[in-house]
């Protein structure tokens, strides 16, 4: 059984409270930060954990606040990224319900070790009571003293603001999200600059995820080493993985990273296997804008070694035969799933998020999505396949922000590991046109979608 | 710092974007641009039509960058080399932007008034595949008075942001931006109010394509039927340097200069714009120099015989009408 480092003490009752959360242990990395170590040291440990970003990129964590600029009589600020979005990711969500005070307390170090007295954490729109939990627990932090002016008397002044998205994925992004925090249309910026020397504000910045600022409470409190010992390789440390689909027992899991997806999947002590008796078709490893793979190559990799639930084994294989850890939402299909069905869903997801400031994206997904909807309500053709992944490639790599990639990278992924069922939809198109999904009150053909 | 692009060496000042260093070499290495506007700050990078392939990041770091990068927006390093022209995946991803920008473009050159100023339109000439792969509804609007002098017609726009941009920077309220996201995105007024300021009328000459017309010569020529000349007058609200489009003795449009990049040289007030519309109201300077490889230049104005041609007295002669009626011209 895995360690538990984030997760230990979801079950207590009362754990969203500051003072079971603190009779649990809670703030102690506040207080050893602050009192007993420098912000250098603090970062020292997180380069040391190894721990790599868990929204997504996998950038390590360390490094990107070793870049951060520090320059005299500018502001500084930590800003989480709490936006969690993607399709089939919701671990963020969950610890920001359960146990806010350890993203509180995260934000606290995080924002001591960087040099910022004004932290934010950016909470998608639609999550009103995660904002609400937030602030209540943010109110109560400060009224301990771990908060606002003078924290635990060591001259270090903290501001740690709550600000509710404008609902948009692609607020997600980190750029995106610096524009969505100053009040503008949530675009994403073109980089260079990185917000680590001109970010919010025009200042120096350093954007996390929620997991990844929660897991500093424990580097902080046991040492990074200790951290590094957990997983496998360089992917250290434990991740929160949200699994979906039809799994037996969907939900977040915290795993060693390293853990063997079979394993994840089957054991009792995780999903437990597929629901009803099934088979495991296909499963998207990380959230919905990673390849999707068959079970056969989400189990073991090209060489017939055991698939592992790490940034590296995920990846094994590129994208001909691998796919990423992501921001782990886990998404299991059973036999029965339609894969044309879900992609063009997924499609559908981001043609209608794409922030329309590039060409490619802007253009490409929504033709994407209207190929595929052919298709699946069919009227495909057997050139469609082919036209889906010349569209991809044309998006792939040529656009601003990574949506362009996320948007593409399911399409061809699906196209490639299961093109028999595109075929068979072009093929057996009035069967592919009956078939009900649990989705009969969409009407063929299916509305537009209209403006959000 | 020195940079190559295309084999070709430059030497140029440290914060110069690739684009601007190939400018700086031109002809035929230069990347197009369609969103990115050298006199609007922080326009660029959302067309992508500029993509170019780095090979060789720097002396430093020679290893090369892993994705195209817009050039606009990518400064260069000293060392640095460039593929444009000469990288085959450069040119595919060019096709590719043209494929996505025809999508709700309409090729209306026909009745467009931007035909034959029109950057879409060469773009699509040098990089464009005569049938597209595109076979559903295109995205249409209706057309939209703002104000008095310019129409939008949002059907055409290929959202390059630089009108709003140019509505940001150089008047005096922003009155207009974008509305929703994706391929749903438009430009438009704040509740269709109309844009009132007197430098408005530049957003008329930033549109790369023929989504922003002025009302004033909608539909009266086709540009290659005009006679473009260089004029000015003293204007106390601009530089007053303006380029006049004669049809017969008629002044029927007024426009800023524009480089051989299609960007004006400096803005222009409204009242040059739509106000002084007769001669007697400029200092006219002599004939446009235009491109020979631009369609407004397929009448007129300059002729210049081949060399061949101007040093052998034989053929000088046998040209002779021709010189006459060119010189006429």
């Amino acid at each position: 059984m895995g360690r538990k480092l984030l997760l230990e003490h979801i079950n207590v009752p009362g754990i969203n409270t500051f003072d079971v959360y603190r009779s649990k242990g809670g703030y102690a990395s506040v207080e050893k930060a602050i009192k007993t170590m420098s912000p250098d040291a603090i970062v020292e440990e997180v380069k040391k954990s190894g721990l790599r970003g868990r929204g997504g990129a996998g950038f390590p964590t360390g490094m990107k606040w070793s870049f951060l600029a520090k320059p005299e009589g500018v502001a500084r600020y930590l800003v989480c990224n709490a936006d969690e979005s993607e399709p089939g990711t919701f671990k963020d969500r969950y610890l920001m319900t359960y146990i806010p005070h350890l993203l509180i307390e995260g934000m606290i170090v995080s924002s001591f070790a960087l040099g910022a007295n004004t932290s934010f954490i950016y909470v998608r729109g639609e999550m009103m009571p995660q904002i609400r939990i937030l602030e209540k627990a943010i109110a109560e932090a400060k009224a301990k003293g771990f908060l606002g002016k003078n924290i635990l008397g060591s001259g270090y002044d903290l501001e740690l603001y709550v600000q509710p998205g404008g609902g948009a994925y692609i607020c997600g992004e980190e750029t995106a999200l610096l524009e969505s925090l100053e009040g503008k249309r949530g675009n994403p910026r073109i980089k260079p600059p990185f917000p680590a020397i001109a970010g919010l504000y025009g200042c120096p910045t350093v954007v996390n995820n929620v997991e990844s600022i929660a897991a500093v409470v424990p580097i902080v409190n046991e040492g990074g080493d200790e951290y590094a010992k957990l997983g496998i390789g360089r992917s250290t440390g434990t991740k929160l993985i949200s699994a979906g689909g039809n799994l037996k027992k969907p939900g977040v899991y915290e795993i060693d990273l390293g853990l063997p997806v079979e394993e994840f999947i089957y054991s009792d002590e995780y999903c437990g296997g597929i629901a009803n008796g099934k088979r495991l078709k296909a499963v998207v490893a990380g959230g919905s804008s990673v390849p999707i793979l068959p079970a056969n190559l989400i189990l073991k990799t090209v060489n017939n070694e055991p698939r592992l639930m790490s940034y590296e084994s995920l990846s094994d294989g590129g994208f001909v035969s691998g796919t990423m850890l992501g921001s782990g939402g886990f998404i299991a299909y059973d036999e029965d799933a339609c894969i044309v069905r879900n992609t063009w869903n997924f499609a559908r997801f981001y043609h209608h998020e794409s922030c329309g400031q590039c060409s490619p994206c802007r253009e490409g997904t929504g033709w994407m999505e209207k190929v595929l909807h052919r298709l699946e309500y069919g009227h495909g053709r057997q050139s469609d396949m082919d036209l889906l992944v010349d569209i991809s490639k044309k998006i792939e790599g040529n656009t601003i922000c990574p949506l362009g990639d996320a948007a593409a990278w399911p399409v061809a992924s699906a196209i490639r590991h299961f093109r028999d069922e595109f075929e068979w939809h072009v093929t057996n198109a009035s069967e592919a046109t009956t078939r009900n999904y649990g989705l009969a009150h969409y009407a063929d053909p299916l509305p537009k979608l209209e403006t959000a | 710092m020195k940079v190559t692009i295309d084999g070709i060496p430059v030497e140029v000042e440290p914060g110069t974007t690739i684009l601007n260093a190939a400018r700086q070499i031109g002809g035929d290495i230069v990347p197009p641009a369609m969103c990115y506007y050298s006199k609007l700050e922080g326009s660029g990078g959302k067309c992508r039509t500029c993509l170019v392939k780095v090979s060789k990041g720097s002396e430093k770091d020679p290893r090369p960058m892993p994705k195209l990068v817009a050039s606009c927006r990518t400064t260069v390093m000293d060392g640095m080399e460039v593929q444009n022209i000469t990288s085959p995946e450069v040119i595919e991803a060019r096709k590719g932007v043209v494929e996505m920008l025809l999508i709700n473009h309409p090729l209306d050159c026909p009745v467009c008034d931007q035909a034959g100023e029109c950057h879409l339109q060469d773009l699509g000439f040098e990089h464009g595949a005569a049938k597209t792969r595109y076979e559903f509804d295109r995205r249409t609007f209706e057309k939209i008075d703002i104000g008095d002098k310019i129409q939008l017609h949002m059907t055409r726009c290929i959202l390059c942001y630089r009108c709003v941009f140019t509505a940001d920077q150089i008047t005096n309220t922003r009155l207009h931006g974008i509305l929703n996201r994706g391929d749903h995105s438009e430009i438009s007024t704040y509740i269709s109010k109309a844009i009132d300021n007197d430098f408005s009328g530049n957003i008329i000459d930033v549109c790369p394509v023929g989504a922003l017309t002025d009302k004033t010569f909608r539909f009266k020529n086709r540009v290659w039927f005009t006679k473009p000349v260089d004029a000015h007058r003293d204007c106390d609200k601009c530089c007053g340097k303006t380029t006049l489009w004669y049809k017969g003795e008629d002044v029927i449009r007024v426009t800023g200069r524009k480089d051989v990049y299609g960007e004006v040289e400096e803005f222009i007030c409204n009242t040059c714009r739509f106000d002084k519309k007769k001669t007697a109201d400029w200092v006219i300077e002599g004939p446009r120099k235009i491109s020979h490889k631009s369609v407004i230049s397929s009448n007129h104005y300059e002729f210049t015989p081949l060399p061949v041609v101007k040093t052998n007295p034989v053929l000088m002669e046998a040209n002779k009408e021709q010189f006459e009626r060119d010189t006429r011209l």
